[in-house]
Order: C-alpha cells, then sequence, then structure tokens
C-alpha cells in the first residue's frame, strides 16, 4: 500500500515538473504582458472566454492545473522537511488537503465557464 | 556496549548555507512557491471568468496592471527559468536515458532536444494568445 501511494505522488510530481517547466514561463510571461498594459489579444474578454468555454480549452487548462498544484504539493512538503519542519504526516496531508481543493476548484471554475 | 558515536551538530534550519551546492540545492526547491502561486493566481483568473461577466474581468485585467506587478512578474520569470526550467531539462538525461542499439545516446541530444521542444510549446502558447 506505501509503494503504490508512492508511485502516484511521485508520478504527479514528475509530470507536473516536465508539464510547469515548459508552460510556466510563458504563463508568466503572458501576467507579465498584461502587467505591462499590453493585454495579448487571446486573453481579452471575448477571445479568453471562448477558449475556456470549448472542450479543448477546458482540458488542456484542466490538466496544466492539476498536474502543477500537486507538483507544487510534493515538493512545499519536502521543503518543509528542508526547513527542519519534521511533522511529515501532518504536512502531507496539509499539503495535499490543499492541492485536492485546488482540483476541485479548477474543475468547478471550467465548468461553470460557458 | 557500542561506544557513543561522535555526531556533529547540525542545525535543522539553516544546515544549506555552509556549501554552495546545497545553497542552489534550497534556491531550485524554493521555486515551488512560485508553482504553487501561478496555479492557485490561474484558478483565481478563472473564477472571475466564470462569473461570464466582461466587466469583471476587465476590472481584474486592470486591477493587474502596475509598477509592483511588473516587478513582480519578471522577477518571477527570470527565478523560475534558472530554478526550474532549465535545471529540469539538465536532468532529463539522468531521469529518462535514451538508449539506442546498444549505446545510449548523448545527454547533449536529450538536453537540447528539450530546448527545441520548449521553444515549440512557448511559442504555441503565444500564438494561442494572440501575441505572435
Amino acid at each position: 500500500m506505501a509503494i503504490a501511494k508512492k508511485a502516484i505522488v511521485w508520478g504527479l510530481f514528475a509530470a507536473g515538473g516536465t508539464v510547469t517547466a515548459f508552460v510556466v514561463p510563458a504563463l508568466i510571461t503572458l501576467f507579465l504582458l498584461v502587467a505591462t498594459g499590453n493585454v495579448p489579444d487571446g486573453l481579452q474578454f471575448d477571445q479568453f472566454h471562448a477558449f475556456a468555454s470549448s472542450w479543448l480549452g477546458k482540458a488542456c487548462l484542466f490538466i496544466v492545473l492539476f498536474l502543477s498544484v500537486w507538483h507544487a504539493a510534493h515538493r512545499l512538503r519536502v521543503v518543509a522537511h528542508d526547513f527542519g519542519i519534521r511533522k511529515d504526516a501532518l504536512i502531507a496531508s496539509a499539503v495535499y488537503t490543499v492541492a485536492a481543493i485546488g482540483t476541485v476548484l479548477a474543475a468547478f471554475y471550467l465548468l461553470t465557464i460557458g | 556496549m557500542s561506544r557513543r558515536p561522535y555526531i556533529r551538530p547540525v542545525s535543522k534550519t539553516t544546515w544549506y548555507m555552509r556549501n554552495k551546492r546545497y545553497k542552489v540545492y534550497v534556491l531550485r526547491e524554493l521555486s515551488s512557491f512560485l508553482v504553487a502561486f501561478y496555479t492557485f493566481f490561474t484558478i483565481c483568473a478563472l473564477a472571475i471568468l466564470a462569473t461570464d461577466s466582461a466587466e469583471k474581468w476587465d476590472s481584474f485585467l486592470a486591477s493587474q496592471q502596475n509598477t509592483g506587478m511588473v516587478v513582480f512578474h519578471a522577477v518571477a520569470l527570470l527565478y523560475f527559468l534558472f530554478f526550474q526550467t532549465f535545471p529540469w531539462f539538465k536532468l532529463a538525461p539522468k531521469a529518462m536515458p535514451v538508449q539506442v542499439g546498444e549505446n545510449k545516446l548523448p545527454d547533449s541530444f536529450i538536453i537540447i532536444g528539450h530546448y527545441v521542444a520548449w521553444v515549440i510549446v512557448s511559442a504555441f502558447i503565444f500564438w494561442l494568445a494572440g501575441v505572435i
């Protein structure tokens, strides 16, 4: 049982690491463009709403958010250990609960759009 | 009875400060905060989009347009590239060695392949967002 659980969190960590390494720099660049006042056409309400309303758009956004949030959760668990917090069971349940909430919220909002 | 072994005292909270490799390791690990931040930031943006209100979306975009956010995103982008994306590509040949016949594919092939794929993925996202 312990091995089976470890394979799942490790698999999500690896997949999430790859997806975030590839996608997040472009995502931050888009937010940077928004912050400078040069809002890209694709992030204007009509276009972005249409994208998030399509099933392909919903699927892409959900996969990226789902993998990112579980990747972050697993690594923050290790960060807590690195900074001297040795209550792993407590930390693990906290970060994975937040990741589960993030997953549910992402799914809920994506299903609500459109 | 065994002798009491000598255990060198090591701080649980500042152990990484005595070695450059450890410092870089901790800097890499801290990029996980950026992953968490941008994931929940995007989820918040989707929450506003889910109201189906163009006005609320426009006021969200307007609220993001200030010097503080420009500096934050610029620093975050550089930090993320140097402590997440590039190290991840560097370790890829260790994590996923590719064997062709009797030989292993050289590490540089796998690393360059990742950079090429990254440029293509980023270009696709920018095309999708209407930047290019």
